[in-house]
Order: C-alpha cells, then structure tokens, then sequence
C-alpha cells in the first residue's frame, strides 16, 4: 500500500459526506439528523484539513476552526429548538413534524 | 307770541312721561312710590288735558280750523311720519281722552288703593293715554296705526292686569287675538290706501280725488279694522271677557275711548267711505245688527259689569249706523255723550263693585240705594241719559242717530234703531232696579268709596246731563251756542251743519224715540219693581230664549268650534297629518332608499366585489395546488430536494465538461 495521498482524504471526506446526506434523509429522530449534520460538518473539515497539508499553508486548519466553532453552536441552537419542539409536539420525529409549509 | 298749536306735543309726552316713571318704578322698586304714582299719573293726565284745552281754544281763533306739524320723516317708503294733526275732530277727541282720563284717573287712586301692581297699574293706564293720543293726534295712518297697536297692547295689559286669575289671563289673549284679526285689515287699507293715493296723510287723503283701486275694498278694509277695535259683530266677542279688567279700565278703555278708535277711524276716513255706498251700507247695516243683537244679551246678563260692556257694544253699534248713514258729526256726537254717561255707569258699577268687596252679581245685589247715594244718584243720570229721556246728553245724539237713520230712508234701519233704543231703556232700569232698588241684600258694610272716587261720579253725571246741550237738533230753534258741537265738527266733514228741512217729521221721530225709551223704562219698572216674581216666569216660560240670549246667542262656542277646536286644532291635526305623512314620510322614504341602496350595496360587495377576489384567489389557489404538493412541511423532503438539487448541479458541472 503506497502512502496516504490527499485523495484518500479526499475520498473518506466523501464517504462522511454521504453517510451525513443519508442520515439527514433517512433518519425519523431529530437527534440523529442533527448528529448527521455533525457527520456532514467534519467531512468538509477533513476536506480543509487535507488542502491545508497539501498546500502547505495554515489557511485551511483555521477555516476548520470556524467550522468546529460553528458546529457547536447549531447543535446548540438545533437541540433547544428539539427541545422547544418536543415540549410542543411530544414527539422528536421529523416526519411526525409538517410545520415548515405556507 | 307763543300759540298752544306750536306746544301740541306736549299733550302726548305728558303721560308718556307719567308712564315712564310709574313703570320703571314698578319694575325697579315694586311696592314703592305710591304717593308719587298718585300725585303723578293723575297729574299728568291733567296736565294734557290743561294742554289740549288750550291747544282747541287757539285752534278755535284759527280760520283754517286745522293744524298740520311735521316733524320727521319715518318710513318714507310708505309716506309714514312723525307729525301731528289737529282739527276739530281730534280736537274733540283730545278733550274726551284727556278729561276723562283724568278723572278716571282720579277714580284709580281711590279704587286701586288696596290692590297690588299700583305703579304698574297707572304705568299702563298712563301709556295708554299716551298711545290713544297718539292714535289720535296722528297726522297719518301709519303713525294712527302705531297709536292703535299701543292702545291694543295696553289694553291686553290692562285687561290681564290681575294676571294670576287665569280668565284675566285668558281674556286679555283674546281681545289681543281678536284684534289682531281687524288690525289685519287695517294694514292693509293702510298699504292700499298708500297705492290709490300715493300719501296716507289724512289732510291729504281727504282732498285726493278718487284713486283708481276699487274704495269699496279699501273702506271695507278699514271698517274691518274699526269693527275690531270698535267690538262690532263678528269680531265683538273680546270686548265682554275684557271685563275681567280693572272696573276704571273697563270704563277708560272699553267704554269711553279705545273702543271708539273704530268710529274716530271711519269718520277720519269719511272722504274714502263717501266714495263707496257699498262699504257704507254694511258699515250701517253691522252697526243696526250689532246694536240690537248686543241689547238683546244685555237684557239677561247677570254680570252688573257684562250689562254694561254689551250695552257698550249696542252703543257703539248706534255709532257705525250713523256712520253708516253717512252722519258723521252725529256718530262722534254720540261718542261724546256716550264717553260720560258710559264711563259713569262703569264707575257707579266699580264703585258697588267696591262697596260689595268684588261682587258682581246683579242678583245678589239690591236695596243699595241708601247705603250709596252718590253713586245711586250720579248712576241714575247716567242710566236716564243712555235710556234716552229728554233732556239728558243720550237723548240728543241717540235721537239724532235715528233722525239721520230715518232721513237715509231704509226704515229698516230706523225700526231697528228705535227697538234698540227700547231694549237699551229697559235693561239699564232692570240693571238699577237690582242693584238699587227692591229688597236689601246682606251687605251691612256697603259704604261710598274716598272723595277720589265721588269727584269722578259728581264730574261725569254732570256731563251726562249737560253734554248732550250743545247739540241739540236744529227744529228747537235754539241760539247757536246750543248747537256748538255739529257748527264746530261738521265743517271737517264738509258738511252743513244744518239738518235739510222736514221738521214736522222730526217732532214725531222725537216722540216716538221718546215714548218707546220710556216704555222700556216703565216696562222694567213694572217687571222688576211691582211684580218681582214676574221675570223668573217669563225666563220659565221662555225658557229656551232666555238660555240662547244667557249664552250670548253661542257666539262664543260657535267661535269655539269653528276657530279654536275647528281651525286652530283642526289645522293642527292638519299640520300634524303633514307632518307624518308628508314631511316624516320623506325622511322615511329617504331612510327607506338609503338602506335599499345600502343593501343593493352589500350585495355587490358580497357578491360582485367579494366574488372577484374570491374567484382570484380561487384561481390562485388552484394554480397552485402542484407547488403546495411539493411543500409538505417535511423538514426530510425539502432535504431531499436540497440534497438531489445539489446531485443536479454537481452533475451539471460534471458533465457538461
């Protein structure tokens, strides 16, 4: 096996990736979505962490710093509005959930 | 040297001045200045008086005989001013409203002494003195006219003087009301008077030629305002309900000079009624109606003060025949002797109204005769000089009234002249025998009233005897001074003074008046004094007479019906039917098309307008329907959409290298 290459990067980024799109889809509990969501994050963050390496500057590590910041905060946001939502509903399914239409 | 003719306005503002005094006296100090208001208003009456004696007697040196001052102008529109006009007919009545005034004034001071109002009471007797020379001493009809609405107004006053008796109250609105309607017509023969001759100076007037607008509607015109003013048939009813008057009132006003305003009007105006025998002719023939139909509710009355305000009305009846007739002189004779002998008989009937502490009834009077002497004696002269015996002031002018009648050759006339003049003797010898005569009534504390009110007796049954002297008829023979009133009035009316000739007859005429004045007063004689029980028989056995003459022949409820129930509340009803119907109907109507409009309004809001944007949004949403499937409301489909727009994209970009 040759040496870990950006594309490996580049590739397990990908594979977070549609594993976050497939469990923002598929999942009915909002906790899950949410923690896909995470998936999907750091996918984009190895993306940046592997550019970084490759092109030899800090720029990228940093932007990855926001993301993480980032990150926390909307899980923050989306588990009060998930707690908001369950004190409503009694429920935390997404697709027991239709409020988002006209 | 100073002429009385230039100081002619100091006749009026005398008692406009005793007038101002007593009623800012009353309205400020009620109560107050009772002295000074008996000292001043008779005082200032008798100060006009001294004024106009003097003014007559310069006016007697003048060759004119008539005197015109103008003053200033008032409403030169109509050819109304203020100016003053003095002949031998105003001269006359000065004399009459001035001197009786006073002592009627006098009469107040004693009669009024214990009533409340005293200051307003001689305030408004003064101002109408002031009005009544006005009316007189006018030199237009205009100003005639002002005078006529000021002696109106003061009667009403006067006549509601005790204002909180509701029939004073009542009685004073009638004879305003009435008045009203006769005053209607005298504005208009003012206006048209002022068309057919372009002046309504009187001087004028009577020079005018005939104007071109018809001068019998112009005299009828005037009559109907003398006839309201004066209590002639039909407009009579106001004159016995003003009754409820002051007694001196009753005597001042509705006796002596106010109601002879009508006569002084037409004779004023003799140049316009000798223009029209149409308008003569009625005026003498309501005047022969008026005079007997009012004697004959004279003979039932009950009311001492009733007798003689209907007793005034028949008098005055004799004036408008003579008028009628065309004799005027005659008919102001008969004003002149009337103003005594009437005023006196109201004083003798105040003064028995005092005694009897306010009764009026004729039949709970009787056997005064001792206990008031002056007043029995001085009302004897006055009921002997209105019954028409020889020798007293009634007989010439009465006799004269019906020579004139006689002479004008409608025997109707004369017949009911000399009926009139029966009846007139019997019912003032029945109004003496109840009062004076037969059993004595339980009144033992009937005394004579103050000098105050003895002096006006004593002076009026001396003109009551003697007034009647200086006209005394041509066929006596006598010197001149004895006929003095006809030489010095006649000429205004262009008239000889000298009757035509035809003297035999008028012995008999004389006679005959004679006789039947002392048949009536025989007759009442023998009904009320030697058979006593004989009247209530006849009212038994006349029953329904005596009821229609007792109720004043339903004049007044006939009024009642046609006027006051009739048009008054029936225009009422009218005007109330106009106004549902008619004016409620068109604010109903109004309301009604306003909400059908409203309701044709929100139909088309509802349906029109509604239905528009309903039908676009109906559109709108029907459109719509695919977009809104795409929008379920799954957080997870609009992922999916976001995630296979992001796949479209990205392949986009993929394969279209």
């Amino acid at each position: 096996m040759g040496p870990i290459t950006t594309g490996h990067y580049l590739a397990l980024s990908a594979a977070l990736l549609l594993i976050g799109v497939a469990g923002v889809l598929t999942r009915r509990s909002i906790v899950v979505v949410l923690m896909s969501i995470e998936l999907i994050l750091n996918a984009v963050n190895i993306n940046l962490v592997a550019f970084s390496s490759n092109a030899q500057n800090v720029r990228g590590q940093i932007f990855a710093m926001f993301i993480i910041a980032d990150a926390v905060a909307e899980a923050a946001v989306g588990l009060g509005i998930l707690i908001a939502l369950f004190r409503n509903k009694e429920t935390i399914l997404a697709d027991e959930v239709d409020l988002l239409k006209w | 040297m100073v002429s009385a003719l230039d100081s002619l306005w100091l006749i009026p503002l005398f008692p406009l001045i005793g007038a101002a005094v007593a009623l800012l006296l009353a309205t400020f100090a009620p109560g107050r200045g009772k002295a000074l208001v008996s000292v001043l208003c008779p005082g200032t009456v008798l100060l006009s008086f001294i004024a106009s004696v003097s003014a007559v007697a310069a006016l007697a040196k003048e060759a004119a005989r008539a005197h015109q001052v103008i003053f200033a102008p008032w409403l030169p529109s109509i050819g109304a001013e203020w100016g003053i006009y003095l002949d031998p007919l105003s001269a006359v009545m000065i004399l009459i409203i001035t001197g009786i005034g006073f002592l009627i004034h006098l009469y107040s001071v004693g009669y009024m002494a214990h009533e409340g109002g005293y200051a307003r009471y001689f305030g408004c007797l003064n101002l109408f003195v002031f009005f009544m020379l006005l009316l007189v001493m006018a030199n237009n009809y205009a100003l005639l006219f002002a005078g006529w609405e000021g002696v109106g107004l003061c009667s009403y006053l006067l006549i509601g003087f005790f204002y909180r008796k509701h029939a004073a109250a009542a009685a004073g609105m009638k004879a305003f009301i009435v008045n009203r309607v006769g005053d209607a017509g005298l504005l208009l023969a003012i206006l048209t008077t002022f068309a057919a001759f372009g002046t309504i100076r009187f001087a004028e007037v009577a020079k005018a030629p005939a104007g071109g607008a018809s001068m019998t509607l112009l005299a009828l015109l005037l009559f109907a305002g003398a006839a309201g003013k004066s209590a002639q048939v039909p407009l009579h009813v106001w004159l016995p309900d003003a009754m409820e008057g002051p007694t001196p009132v009753s005597a001042l006003i509705h006796a002596a000079t106010m109601v002879t305003a009508g006569v002084y009007l037409i004779s004023r105006s003799s140049a316009i009624f000798s223009l029209s025998p149409d308008a003569s002719a009625v005026v003498a023939a309501v005047g022969a109606f008026t005079a007997i139909f009012a004697a004959t509710i004279a003979l039932v009355q009950n009311d001492i003060k009733k007798v003689l305000a209907y007793s005034t009305i028949s008098q005055l009846g004799y004036m408008f025949l003579a008028l009628g007739t065309g004799a005027w002189w005659v008919a102001i004779f008969h004003l002149f002797t009337h103003a005594f002998f009437k005023a006196l008989l109201f004083l003798g009937a105040g003064s028995v109204i005092h005694a009897l502490d306010g009764e009026q009834d004729l039949r709970h009077m009787g056997g005064l005769k001792k206990a008031l002497p002056v007043t029995h004696a001085t009302m004897f002269i006055a009921a002997v000089a209105i019954s028409g015996i020889p020798g007293l002031a009634g007989f010439f002018s009465k006799d004269a009234i019906l020579a004139e009648a006689f002479r004008s050759g409608s025997t109707a006339l004369y017949v009911v002249g000399l009926t009139t003049a029966g009846l007139t003797a019997f019912y003032m010898w029945r109004l003496m025998h109840l009062a004076f005569y037969g059993e004595r009534a339980r009144h033992a504390s009937a005394h004579e009233g103050p000098w105050t009110m003895r002096v006006p007796l004593i002076a009026l049954a001396a003109g009551s005897a003697l007034a009647g002297w200086i006209g005394v008829p041509e066929q006596w023979y006598t010197p001149a001074v004895f006929r003095a009133f006809p030489l010095w009035i006649a000429p205004v009316f262009h008239q000889a003074a000298h009757a035509p000739a035809g003297t035999p007859m008028e012995w008999v005429l004389m006679g005959a008046s004679a006789a039947v004045a002392l048949i009536g007063v025989t007759l009442a004689r023998y009904f009320y004094h030697h058979r006593p029980a004989m009247p209530a028989s006849f009212e038994q056995s006349l029953k329904p007479l005596h009821g229609i003459l007792l109720n004043k022949w339903y004049v007044d409820e006939f009024y009642e019906r046609l006027f006051v129930s009739g048009l008054a509340k029936g225009g009422g009803r009218l005007l109330s039917h106009f106004d549902s119907g008619v004016v409620d109907g068109g604010v109903n109507g109004t309301a009604w098309l306003t909400r059908l409009s409203g309701r044709v309004s929100v139909w088309w809001d509802e349906w029109v307008v509604d239905g528009a944007i309903t039908l676009g949004a109906y559109f709108v949403k029907l459109l719509s329907y695919p977009a809104r499937l795409l929008q379920n409301g799954h957080l997870q489909s609009y992922a999916l959409i976001f995630a296979m727009g992001m796949v479209a994209l990205f392949s986009v970009y993929v394969f279209s290298r």
